[in-house]
């Protein structure tokens, strides 16, 4: 399954999870009711496949995580924030296409 | 590559009429190749312009309406059940001077072609204007949105900007009265374009205030938006407008850029087909959708033109034999 290695995190775990991992994580901030969500969905499964070791990605519907999403002032959906070691280091508004964001991250990996 | 194989038809778009396209090509054994867009938060991008959208409510066979992005999602997946190909990239150039014809994807459009093809299908679709503004884009995901249905959510209970007169416009408005206390409607002249039925519902709905014959000039706040300057378009006098989010709605420009020079455009650069066909200037390039309909603008009438387009494509092939 191509979402195996994908995190689903929620305001219960996301602080701890993020400061577990030892590679870059992409969090992806979205909704069931976001369009343009779905388009970054696929995006992210075939990166998540490509970069495994290099990247994680994790989602973060936010319908599930009010808080954290407050917390990281997402203003749109979708929205990507790039976390090194616990901190935010990038932040990516709106949907992208696979190679923009590959630019984006080849600067963390 | 000389070994790049020459598909039949190649789809470029995948709204409703690209893949209207598809479902009619792959049935009838073209194995169409559909490049539907890559990701974006404007109407450019896999499913098009209905990815935007809430409820649809005009597309006949839903009596209930349908969200635009489950109605795009079930194109796809007829398209895909007969066999269409669909990859998640957009076009670079095209090479439409000699057949077959040349798709590049990617931005190294000095290789070899990425794709060869015996037609080609453009359903690139149209895409919404932006006002042109100082730092419009940096400000795109921190107060300016280009998506009610994505953005709405995060303006609970403040007050803020939609900047048009037309249909999408009021429908935004609508939409973000559901969130936001207070909407003002900026529109530029003295009148709505927009349909009467639009027109009554926004009018009768309290959270929406529209200000006439005003437009907006400036976005101020360094990292989002916190206020907008407005100018009155009687008197030219310029105002401040404490809005915390700004949703532009000022209609939309077809995606042809990458057909300038090759096939025939009108002034307002929308492509020029046939009349009442698909067929363009060039033999075996068909045109469907709202990339080349300055007038109907519907998802019923790009589907419509994406069958056109498809049947005439496979009747075209034929002739070739
Ligand atoms: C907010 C909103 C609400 C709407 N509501 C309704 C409604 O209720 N009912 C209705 O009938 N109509 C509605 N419409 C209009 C309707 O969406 C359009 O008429 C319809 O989507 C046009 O379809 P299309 O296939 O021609 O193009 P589009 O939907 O514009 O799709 C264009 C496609 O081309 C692709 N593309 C562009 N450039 C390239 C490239 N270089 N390479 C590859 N792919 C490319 C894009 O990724 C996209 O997939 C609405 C539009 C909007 C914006």
């Amino acid at each position: 399954m191509a979402d195996a290695d994908i995190l689903t995190l929620t305001d219960d775990n996301f602080e701890m999870s993020l400061g577990m991992e030892e590679t870059p994580v992409l969090v992806d901030f979205w909704a069931d009711w976001c369009g343009p969500c779905k388009g970054l969905a696929v995006v992210l499964e075939e990166i998540a496949e490509e970069q495994a070791g290099n990247i994680k990605i994790a989602k973060v519907n936010v319908d599930d995580a009010p808080s954290t999403t407050i917390q990281h002032e997402v203003l749109s959906l979708p929205t990507m924030i790039v976390f090194k070691h616990g901190e935010p280091v990038a932040k990516i508004p709106g949907a992208q296409g696979k190679d923009t964001i590959l630019e984006i991250l080849s600067e963390f990996m | 590559m000389a070994d790049t194989p020459v598909r039949e038809v190649v789809i470029i778009g995948s709204g409703p009429a690209g893949l209207t396209a598809a479902i009619y090509t792959a049935r009838a054994g073209l194995e169409p190749l559909v490049l539907e867009g890559e990701p974006s938060s404007t109407s450019d991008q896999p499913g098009g312009q209905l990815m935007l959208t809430t409820e649809v409510e005009n597309y006949p066979g839903f009596p209930e309406g349908v969200m635009g992005p489950e109605l795009m999602m079930h194109f796809k997946a007829q398209a895909e059940r007969f066999g269409a190909e669909v990859k998640t990239v957009k076009a670079s150039k095209v090479d439409l001077s000699e057949r077959p014809f040349k798709v590049w994807v990617g931005k190294d459009v000095d290789a070899e072609p990425t794709y060869l093809a015996k037609s080609v299908i453009v359903s690139t679709g149209a895409q919404s204007l932006m006002l042109g503004l100082d730092r419009e884009v940096e400000l795109i995901g921190h107060g300016l949105s280009t998506c009610a249905t994505c953005d709405g959510f995060f303006f609970r209970d403040q007050e803020i900007a939609v900047v048009g007169g037309g249909d999408s416009a009021l429908e935004e408005a609508m939409f973000l009265s559901r969130f936001a206390s207070k909407i003002y409607l900026l529109v530029r002249r003295d009148e709505l374009r927009a349909s009467k039925i639009m027109q009554d519902r926004a009018m009768a709905n309290e959270k929406i205030e529209i200000m006439w014959n005003t437009s907006l000039v400036e976005y101020v706040g360094d990292t989002k938006i916190e206020k907008v300057k407005i100018q009155n378009n009687v008197d030219e006098s310029i105002s401040d407008l404490d809005v915390t989010g700004v949703f532009i709605a000022i209609g939309h420009k077809p995606s042809t850029a990458l057909f300038e020079g090759q096939l025939d455009m009108k002034d307002n650069g929308y492509l020029k087909t046939v009349p009442g066909r698909t067929a363009t200037n060039i033999e075996g390039v068909f045109a469907s959708g709202d990339v080349q309909d300055d007038y109907y603008r519907q998802a019923i009438t790009a589907a419509g033109s994406g069958c056109q387009a498809a049947l005439e494509a496979e009747r075209w092939l034929e002739e070739q034999e």
